[in-house]
């Protein structure tokens, strides 16, 4: 598996991430690189086995469903870049 | 009379009790040692108020008789744990500004305990390096040189503040976390003792999360009875992170007695890589030795998975950093870019994101989202998943065999020059974490343990591995090797 410049390109759009157009061809050889590291897993045998979802052996744990916290407004959007009116603001989304 | 910021948590926890020092004297020598450290870069937010305040308090308490494990005890806290009011940014611009409203569970367990907070260190950003030169804020330098040579060693990555730290007397111990040997890597490169416990043993709630079915905190310290310490006040159940474990915590440094007689300890011949320095191989050979005498039984093991825990680590760790760092949009916390007129949300996201996150934090984004992208998902991840089923049965076998513990080298070399893997490709450096990152993929406990130096007078560590909630066990052994190896160099002061 080799990766050009346009998959590396949708990679990066996927991922939410502007990568200038002359920066795409070395970005698409290190990813070669590290896939072709991770090629190594073809040689092994994994018929029959399951992927892991736990690494410890542990059922998540459940609890009735019901408010816990709230009316922390304030808190919420200390650490926004940019709150109005109580809200976040970000660019014009709907036209 | 020894410098107060050079005693051991044990140490200094006696000298408080006895009422030989307070915690404010002990915070203060701790205080003027990391603000005379600026050039090891250790530290990257000082918070003299609040560590004076809490020792204030930690005083108080020891005077009224109420002094529990960590009272009045200054540490340094890495920077991936939230701290209520503190700038916590996991070293990355994409956090800049970032100051949490609440107090992540680790940290609060420490303060509950009496611990008083120094400041926030240095690390690869976001967890994802191992020699912390990926950080926003600059490199972590080791306090170890190569001899006379003045050239700047890396303290290993991603806890190379708390490394750094700890080896420089700056505090008297750091927390860190280990995703794929961050903690044990570093602890290795500078001489002391760092134990990531079992996956599920200290709560995840309030560290910035990286792989969250990897990561794990722990204690970086300077003996094997101050990690038994600071461990148990960091862990215990908490019901804000659905993978703790509901699972009592033992009083671990009870547990230390150094006998060791009987105890069966594994040796991985998969660990004898090709290409490995002699000096390893001897520092090996000198630690099985060393348990032998102590009365342990040695016994060859194999874990026949294991070259490809790096691989297998390089799509898991990836896929869920692309996953858990989507968050960071420049909506709720952190920078937002500036925008140009006519940008879109896509364009902030992208530009947002572009201008925050570091190279290596982009590539293993990108590489995560590639291997979890429709028709790549069954052949990348899931694969891996299943190698990683295959890696822990491993371990899994060798437990049920009768192993108490196994016995491997903690890293492939000692701490290289800062800059010198620059022109390498990235695979170079994930090589660092060869020895360590199985143990995050099977979810036991590991601790690393000085026990040596190399030609260069720079120190070499092993790692012993245990079985899963048996950190009490696995300390015990720890202590034993750290008695019969008797690691007592320290760096010379230069900064």
């Amino acid at each position: 598996m080799s990766i050009d410049k346009d998959t590396a390109a949708r990679v990066a759009k996927l991922a939410r991430i502007k990568v200038e157009e002359d920066a795409l061809p070395a970005l698409a050889q290190e990813f070669n690189t590290i896939l072709g590291f991770i090629e190594q897993l073809n040689e092994v045998d994994v018929d029959g086995v399951e992927p892991m979802t736990s690494v410890t052996p542990m059922r998540l744990k459940r609890r009735e469903d019901v408010v816990t916290d709230g009316d922390q407004q304030d808190k919420v959007l200390a650490n926004a870049p940019d709150a109005r009116e109580g809200f976040f603001a970000v660019p014009k989304v709907v036209e | 009379m020894t410098e107060l910021n050079t005693l051991t948590l044990a140490d200094a926890r006696d000298k408080l009790r006895s009422k030989d020092v307070t915690s404010v004297e002990l915070t203060e020598a701790c205080l003027k040692a990391a603000e005379g450290a600026g050039a090891l870069n250790a530290f990257v937010h000082h918070t003299p108020e609040i560590a004076l305040e809490q020792a204030k308090a930690a005083d108080a308490r020891i005077a009224a008789g109420d002094a529990p494990a960590m009272c009045g005890l200054p540490l340094g806290i890495k920077d991936l744990f939230c701290t209520k009011g503190v700038p916590s940014q996991a070293a990355s611009g994409i956090l800049e500004g970032f100051k949490p409203q609440y107090e992540s569970t680790v940290t609060q367990n420490l303060f509950d305990a009496g611990a008083v907070m120094l400041g926030k260190l240095n690390m690869d950003e976001f967890a994802m390096g191992s020699s912390n030169e990926t950080s926003v804020y600059g490199n972590a330098i080791s306090p170890w040189r190569r001899g006379n040579d003045d050239a700047a060693l890396t303290p290993g990555g991603s806890s190379g503040g708390s490394a750094s730290a700890v080896a420089a007397d700056l505090c008297l111990a750091a927390t860190g976390t280990d995703t794929g040997g961050s903690i044990r890597q570093p602890a290795a490169f500078t001489g002391i003792v760092g134990i990531k416990p079992t996956y599920g043993r200290c709560s995840r709630w309030g560290i910035v999360a990286f792989a969250s079915s990897l990561d794990q905190a722990g204690p970086m310290t300077k003996s094997v009875r101050d990690a038994a310490i600071m461990l148990e006040a960091m862990c215990g159940h908490d019901p804000k992170d659905s993978t703790s474990a509901e699972l009592a915590v033992p009083n671990f440094e009870a547990m230390l007695t150094g006998d060791i007689k009987g105890k069966k300890i594994g040796i991985p011949k998969e660990y004898h890589m090709d290409g490995m320095p002699d000096e390893i191989e001897a520092l090996w050979a000198e630690g099985r030795a060393m348990l032998k005498a102590a009365g342990a039984e040695i016994v060859d093991i194999s874990l026949p998975h294991t070259k490809y825990a790096l691989p297998t680590y390089y799509v898991i760790a990836p896929a869920e950093a692309s996953s858990n760092l989507a968050r960071y949009d420049g909506v709720r916390f952190g920078h937002r870019a500036s925008l140009a007129a006519g940008d879109g949300i896509t364009e902030m996201y992208e530009k947002t994101r572009a201008e925050g996150f570091g190279d290596e934090v982009k590539r293993r984004v990108m590489v995560g989202t590639y291997v979890l992208s429709a028709g790549f998902y069954d052949a990348y991840y899931n694969r891996a998943r299943k190698v990683r089923a295959l890696i822990k049965k491993d371990f899994d076998d060798a437990f049920a065999a009768g192993i108490d513990a196994i016995l491997t080298p903690a890293t492939p070399s000692s701490a290289f020059g800062l800059g010198e893997m620059n022109d390498e490709d990235p695979v170079k450096m994930y090589l660092n974490d060869v020895f360590t990152v199985t143990v995050n993929l099977a979810g036991l406990p590991g601790i690393s343990v000085p026990t040596g130096v190399d030609h260069q007078g720079l120190p070499l560590g092993l790692q012993l591995i245990g079985r899963p909630w048996e950190e009490g066990d696995l300390l015990n052994t720890a202590y034993a090797l750290e008695s019969a190896a008797g690691f007592v160099a320290k760096p010379g002061k230069w900064w």
